[in-house]
């Protein structure tokens, strides 16, 4: 592979804090090499930032590989950046090339509200996963691992939608700010597994309930969460989880 | 001080069970009236704060990140081991606690890794009921595989996201305790100091990192399961935010704090590519089982890996570990690696890297699947491709990564790989009962010393993690706050906050007002490349004495000429990365004074004046079989405590892996 230096022209929100209004800010990076991420071309600007006196940029970032799901921002308008499959901590510079423009956004969603320049809160992801997304078993109540056999095909389709990471991409991606990617992977895997099933219908109906409280809007059905996932879960998991939304709102008594 | 480990009388394998039997229980009405604090929300205080908000305590969790789900726990990908002997391979709960011991290199306390193996299996059974997707067979059952530094198949794996799913089971079993109101939980805190009262914890300082706001928090006892401190070398596999700023706050006040400077490192990361690195990426032990590390038998070799015909590749650890292979502990393949390199054979364009194979693997696995499928008279084209999508399955995730972050593919050329700082088995000093020399004061995790001695074993890290969360602190917790039941909670207005607040506050002003010259990361680059030199993976009396006092001046600089932008009381993401550089730089010092104490080879910790004359580590078990337990006494002054080692069951050797 062929490293490359790059000169780029960066265009960067910059908000206070959740109060007050933010707006873009032009910046000039010079000598990035191919081979950075893009997380440490920000670190790179950051320090220039700070020794010109000025405001370094805020942003969400931890494990820098791909899988903690802290690192949150729209790149060219495309959450987590123009590759596929990724998170913007494993993007890396040879997406770009010498003289390219980048713009940078904090993700937008009514129930991600900024908190400053690309930080944004996600708590509505907790209070979601607190509606229904576990198994009610206290430490100390389980069985032998091996007494229940798990048909392998199920196994690995809830394995699949349990990698999700909970970055909000999906939000990010959608129109109308829908959440249902997220909550379908975790109703989903937790629905294909026998230890799922006592709660299988009270957990699909608060989740639900506590998605729509929060402010995440409906699936527009255009399937951008998917495409835009880090972890490339799949959108199956949402028709699976009206189906279980549905059979539970009719089985479910009051 | 005299240091009492509290290890139980009795038999290894009835010392937990006797005091299970025997330990002091608060009944549920009492419970309610506890309350305990538990610093980070990785695999141990996840599992802890649930846990323990599942039997009534009262409890406040708190994680610097936005989410506990973020903990960096949930970049372990390789697996977690347990004794369940589901293969019929020989596995035990003896097995397990030997080569746990043996692996550590016979510096770990033999009664905690007893207990540990003997857990292993119930945390399997809990995660399979939270719903963890462990991998499986056809047959439905559980999968495992090998780890390094043994010779059975004892590790459960997701894939290789094992932490990722462990952590989100003990995240959603915190989230229910979130929701039924037990456990209350604070994102986005950071906690900068212990409150003490009467030599008790009673509480923390956190700083909402939001808005910048200094909080007080009360607690009959605090639990501090903040992870390890591998970021004091700047470049690490650890997250960027991992610090050690909770048990060195905890060390200054009392805590004292065993073994620092036994750091792991890692054989299989990429490896480093420019200054501008922001941290190190693992590729999983697991690869070890189908990849082989070779370099090229002759000196400066140009040419492509691919181009390099078999007979001029030396397969070195297959050459000098026979029995083991491939799979010999972390810090044997670790030297091995760093040997090659030194000797010149090193490839890639710093000549800092060897070779991951998986070519062999790929034809072994697509035979068996032609085979499988009645079809052995395949082509060799058709048997790659089958052998690919084997190798996909199992580390597919790996791979990907691998690609994204080196624009080369795995699949059709060797991976390039180097050590790296992956984990510290040094951490706050705990007795059984995971009871630092503070009372009311616990440490879990990889944020304790005990279980790992002077080298951890791959997929042990998920396992001890978890085994103090949620089998270890529920017993032994209760056996002291039996004794606090008719205590109250302490009003924050209590003196001992308030000059505890003002202490933090005071601090975080001397830093603000520094406004000097050079950015918290300069400092900290620095202070990382001092301790990867002279303090990493081979150390020596005069290095490591020129490392104390290169570090002495770093601090005194730092304090002087340290630029912090911003403000206090806001978002300031720089302001808290300089009160963690801060206390790694004293971390660092004490690290170089501890490897500088033990002059002997053992484990991870490497003296050059302590080996055999084949180079490997040299134990020196008649002067070194202590544990170094470092007690603060003022600015770069420690006294030396020691926790004799002995050892009923398994007795010292060399370590052998040919």
């Amino acid at each position: 592979m062929e490293h490359y230096n790059m000169n780029l022209t960066l265009k960067v929100w910059k908000q206070k804090n959740s109060k007050l209004n933010g707006g873009f800010e032009t910046y000039q990076v010079k000598d990035i090499s191919s081979e950075m991420s893009f997380l440490e071309m920000f670190d790179v600007l950051n320090e220039q930032l700070i020794t010109e006196g000025k405001d370094p940029i805020a942003f969400d970032h931890d494990c820098r590989e791909g899988i903690c799901g802290m690192c949150s921002m729209y790149i060219d308008g495309r959450a987590h950046g123009p590759w596929t499959k990724n998170t913007v901590c494993q993007l890396h510079m040879r997406a770009f090339k010498d003289g390219d423009t980048i713009v940078v956004e904090p993700w937008r969603a009514a129930a991600f509200p900024v908190l400053r320049d690309l930080v944004i809160d996600r708590s509505a992801f907790d209070r979601i996963m607190q509606a229904g997304g576990f198994i009610s078993v206290n430490t100390g109540n389980a069985v032998d691992a091996n007494t229940l056999p798990i048909d392998k095909k199920d196994a690995d389709t809830s394995f699949d939608a349990a990698s999700c990471i909970g970055c909000g991409a999906c939000v990010a991606a959608c129109k109308n700010s829908s959440a249902m990617l997220f909550v379908s992977a975790k109703v989903s895997q937790l629905a294909l597994l026998p230890q799922g099933q006592p709660e299988r219908e009270s957990r699909v109906l608060n989740m639900v309930a506590q998605m729509d409280k929060e402010g995440f809007g409906n699936c527009t059905n255009t399937y951008a969460c998917e495409a835009e996932c880090p972890k490339g879960i799949s959108v199956s998991n949402i028709a699976r989880m009206n189906r279980e939304y549905l059979k539970a709102g009719l089985t479910t008594e009051g | 001080m005299s240091l009492d480990s509290k290890i139980p009388q009795g038999e290894m394998d009835k010392k937990w069970t006797d005091y299970k039997g025997h330990v002091k229980l608060v009944n549920p009405s009492n419970k309610r009236k506890l309350e305990v604090i538990v610093v980070g929300t990785g695999l141990a205080g996840a599992s802890a704060a649930a846990s323990l908000g599942e039997m009534g305590y009262n409890v406040k969790a708190f994680c610097f990140q936005d989410s506990p789900r973020r903990a960096h726990s949930i970049a372990a990908q390789g697996g977690i081991n347990a004794a369940k002997n589901y293969q019929n391979d020989g596995d035990s709960v003896f097995r397990l606690f030997y080569d746990t011991v043996k692996g550590g290199d016979y510096r770990a306390r033999e009664a905690n890794v007893h207990r540990l193996a003997e857990v292993s299996n119930a945390i399997i059974d809990q995660c399979v009921a939270q719903g963890v997707p462990f991998a499986r067979e056809y047959g439905g059952l559980l999968s495992n595989r090998s780890f390094g530094g043994t010779q059975v198949q004892r590790t459960f794996y997701a894939a290789g996201q094992t932490g990722q799913q462990l952590l989100l089971g003990a995240y959603s079993a915190l989230e229910r305790q979130v929701a039924l109101g037990n456990v209350t939980m604070y994102n986005r805190h950071e906690m900068l100091d212990i409150v003490k009262i009467d030599g008790k914890a009673r509480g923390i300082i956190a700083r909402d990192l939001v808005s910048g706001n200094l909080e007080r928090h009360f607690g009959h006892a605090v639990l501090l399961c903040t992870g390890g401190y591998g970021n004091v070398f700047y470049l690490s596999t650890n997250a960027m935010g991992s610090n050690v700023t909770a048990i060195w706050k905890a060390h200054k006040q009392g805590a004292f704090f065993g073994n620092p400077c036994f750091t792991q490192i890692h054989p299989t990361c990429i490896p480093v590519s420019g200054d501008y690195q922001s941290k190190l990426t693992l590729m999983s032990e697991s690869l070890r089982n189908d990849g082989r590390i070779w370099v090229p038998a002759k000196k400066d070799e140009n040419r492509k890996a691919i181009d390099i015909p078999e007979e001029e590749r030396d397969y070195y650890l297959e050459r000098r570990y026979p029995a083991f292979g491939n799979l010999v502990p972390r810090d044997v393949a670790s030297r091995a690696a760093k040997e090659r390199c030194d000797e010149g054979y090193g490839v890639g364009t710093t000549k800092l890297a060897v070779y991951l194979d998986f070519k062999d693997a790929i034809i072994r696995y697509g035979k068996i699947e032609a085979s499988k499928s009645g079809n052995e008279q395949t082509n060799d084209q058709t048997i790659i491709k089958l052998g690919k999508a084997v190798i996909e399955e199992k580390y597919g995730n790996l791979f990907e990564m691998y690609e994204k972050i080196t624009g080369e593919n795995p699949y059709e050329m060797p991976m390039r790989i180097y050590p790296a700082v992956h984990y510290t088995m040094g951490g706050l000093w705990v007795d059984y009962e995971l009871q630092t020399t503070i009372q009311g004061l616990y440490a879990l995790g990889e944020a304790n010393f005990s279980d790992h001695g002077a080298n951890r074993l791959g997929a042990s890290a998920l396992m001890q993690g978890l085994a103090d969360g949620y089998f270890v602190i529920p017993y032994t917790l209760g056996n002291y706050l039996a004794d606090d039941i008719s205590t109250k909670s302490i009003p924050t207005s209590h003196p001992a906050f308030e000059e505890a607040e003002k202490t933090v506050s005071e601090r975080i002003n001397k830093l603000m007002g520094i406004k000097g010259n050079q950015t918290v990361e300069s400092f900290h680059k620095r202070l990382g490349k001092i301790m990867w030199d002279k303090c990493g993976m081979a150390r020596n009396e005069k290095e490591l004495q020129e490392a104390i006092t290169e570090i002495q001046a770093l601090k005194k600089e730092f304090w002087a000429d340290v630029k912090i932008p911003g403000e206090i009381n806001e978002m300031n993401p720089e302001l808290d990365k300089a009160g963690r550089v801060a206390d790694f730089i004293e971390l660092g010092e004490l690290m170089c004074i501890d490897a500088l104490n033990r002059n002997e080879s053992c484990g991870g910790h490497f003296r050059e004046e302590s080996q055999t004359e084949e180079g490997e580590a040299k134990r020196n078990d008649e002067n070194y079989s202590y544990v170094s337990v470092w007690e603060f006494k003022q600015e770069s002054n420690w006294q030396l405590n020691k926790e004799a080692l002995t050892f009923d069951i398994v007795k010292p050797t060399q370590r052998s892996y040919k």
